[in-house]
């Protein structure tokens, strides 16, 4: 999975479940701030980022330094090379 | 009860005729009934047929951070809520203290079904959405009206099945009169579900009749049980004091409320007990029998039901005072109904009218000889009698009139 499918991916998961507009998905939109989510929002934030690339988080303390959605794309690709998902 | 006398100064309607007082008034002031056929993927393992169903609404007109804690009850009770507030000319969040009192039968069913359904195929949570619960609490409905319309006074959330709404509309008017709020968002909503429809099915009371017109028929001698359906009605109850003083347009006055609880059967109507709660209630209004000039009936179209409360009816009132049911126009609406149908007691006085009980052309003598409604008549001056009763032991009465400085 490359770099670009991974942003688009991220941005459809979280455009549909938190009905966001797709001008506001750039990498540097602050989770909190500019997109406006919250804390229960964060938790089903990782539940449509587990279903959207089939595969579970261990270790939720990972999550913690995510601040944008830079981050998250960062992140996913952690987890792409680490082979968690493919 | 004396003490702050308590007006009405706004309601909002979502019923099974659609969304808004206007549409459901102008359904049943036409004798429409606003019942369907169950869709197909309802009817496994129940003989229920028909059901009153809300039409689609426009749900998105709530933010998504409010309707993400909302299951269909409370997004049909926040845009009830909305209604009564506008009509009210305080807005959807009045800068004010407000309380909330709102019912519902269960949390959502639904909701409730899914988490199991989830639960028990991974058996783990990790799947469940952080709203979840929100939709599946007791206090689901008041808690998200409270949030949708910014309430910062006290949050009751009466469960009380199907007399839920009515009671509700008896908690704000007693927390008014007693002085302890100036403003209270009162009624009840319930969202359509197999597991109501499945109990009165289970229970012999539900209707089978797969003709929506002729399914639900009160105090008939064919009618063959409750018809299930959903939707929310709130009433603004406010202080005369507050109502005066902001110059608000009073729409009526609740001149009285009583609950009794029959702690002889959890499933039977109990006469006796239906009896004392009207009397109370007309005690607590000090109006005489004699007074009211016409009673809306909870009558369900069960025949225990019908019959329990017309020979209750008959035992105060004789056959003096006209009767009906609204039930035969939309069903059963569960919480919402004690609501809903209050706040179509409201309109009638507004408007001089009493509404009849639709489809009702053979009256079941067993009722008790009543003077039924079967066509819509000019009302009279005085004040409105309003029944609910639930399974549960569950009665409350509720006495309308129209506002007289």
């Amino acid at each position: 999975m490359d770099n670009d499918t991974i942003v688009t991916k991220v941005n459809a998961a979280l455009a549909e479940e938190f009905e966001l507009e797709q001008a506001a998905l750039v990498p540097d939109a602050k989770i909190r701030d500019d997109l406006g989510l919250d804390s229960l929002d964060i938790v089903d934030m990782v539940i449509v980022l587990e279903k959207a690339f089939d595969f579970k988080l261990q270790n939720k303390e990972s999550l913690a330094a995510i601040r944008t959605l830079g981050d998250i794309y960062t992140f996913i690709g952690e987890l792409r090379d680490a082979g968690t998902i493919r | 009860m004396h003490g702050e006398r308590v007006v009405i100064t706004g309601m909002g309607a979502i019923s099974p005729f659609g969304q808004g007082v206007h549409c459901m008034l102008d359904g049943v002031r036409n004798n429409r009934c606003a019942l369907t056929p169950l869709p197909k993927y309802c009817l496994e393992g129940v003989a229920c047929q028909v059901a009153g169903i809300v039409p689609p609404l426009q749900q998105k007109c709530i933010p998504r951070e409010l309707r993400r804690c909302m299951s269909p009850m409370s997004v049909f009770a926040c845009l009830a809520a909305w209604e009564a507030l506008e009509q009210s000319g305080l807005g959807r969040t009045p800068e004010r203290r407000m309380g909330v009192a709102a019912g519902s039968t269960l949390g959502s069913p639904a909701m409730l079904h899914n988490f199991f359904e989830a639960f028990l195929a991974e058996r783990s949570v990790e799947s469940i959405r952080s709203t979840t619960f929100f939709k599946i609490m007791g206090h689901t409905v008041a808690a998200n009206i409270a949030l949708a319309c910014a309430c910062t006074g006290r949050t009751l959330a009466p469960a009380a099945a199907c007399a839920s709404g009515l009671v509700a509309i008896s908690l704000g008017y007693e927390t008014i009169a007693s002085g302890r709020e100036q403003l209270m968002l009162c009624g009840g909503a319930d969202e359509f579900h197999l597991l109501v429809a499945a109990t009165f099915d289970r229970l012999g009371a539900a209707s089978h009749e797969c003709v929506p017109e002729l399914a639900s028929r009160p105090f008939d001698t064919e009618r063959s049980g409750v018809v299930c359906g959903e939707g929310a009605g709130i009433l603004l109850l406010e202080s005369l004091t507050s109502a005066r003083e902001r110059g608000a347009n009073i729409l009526g006055e609740v001149c009285g409320a009583a609950m009794v609880t029959s702690a002889r059967n959890i499933a039977n109507p109990d006469t006796a007990a239906i009896v004392d709660c009207m009397r109370t209630a007309l005690d607590d209004a000090d109006i005489r029998p004699g007074e009211v000039a016409y009673i809306n009936a909870h009558a369900t179209a069960t025949e225990a039901g019908d019959i329990a409360e017309g020979q209750a009816i008959a035992t105060l009132f004789g056959a003096h005072t006209p009767v009906s049911s609204i039930k035969g126009h939309m069903g059963h609406t569960m919480a919402a109904s004690g609501a809903l149908e209050s706040i179509l007691c409201v309109e009638m006085l507004r408007q001089s009218v009493y509404f009849p009980t639709r489809a009702l052309r053979n009256p079941d003598t067993r009722c008790g000889g009543l003077r039924h409604l079967t066509a819509i008549e000019h009302a009279k001056q005085g004040p409105i009698l309003k029944n609910s009763f639930a399974l549960g032991g569950c009665n409350c009465v509720v006495l309308f009139d129209t506002y007289k400085p």
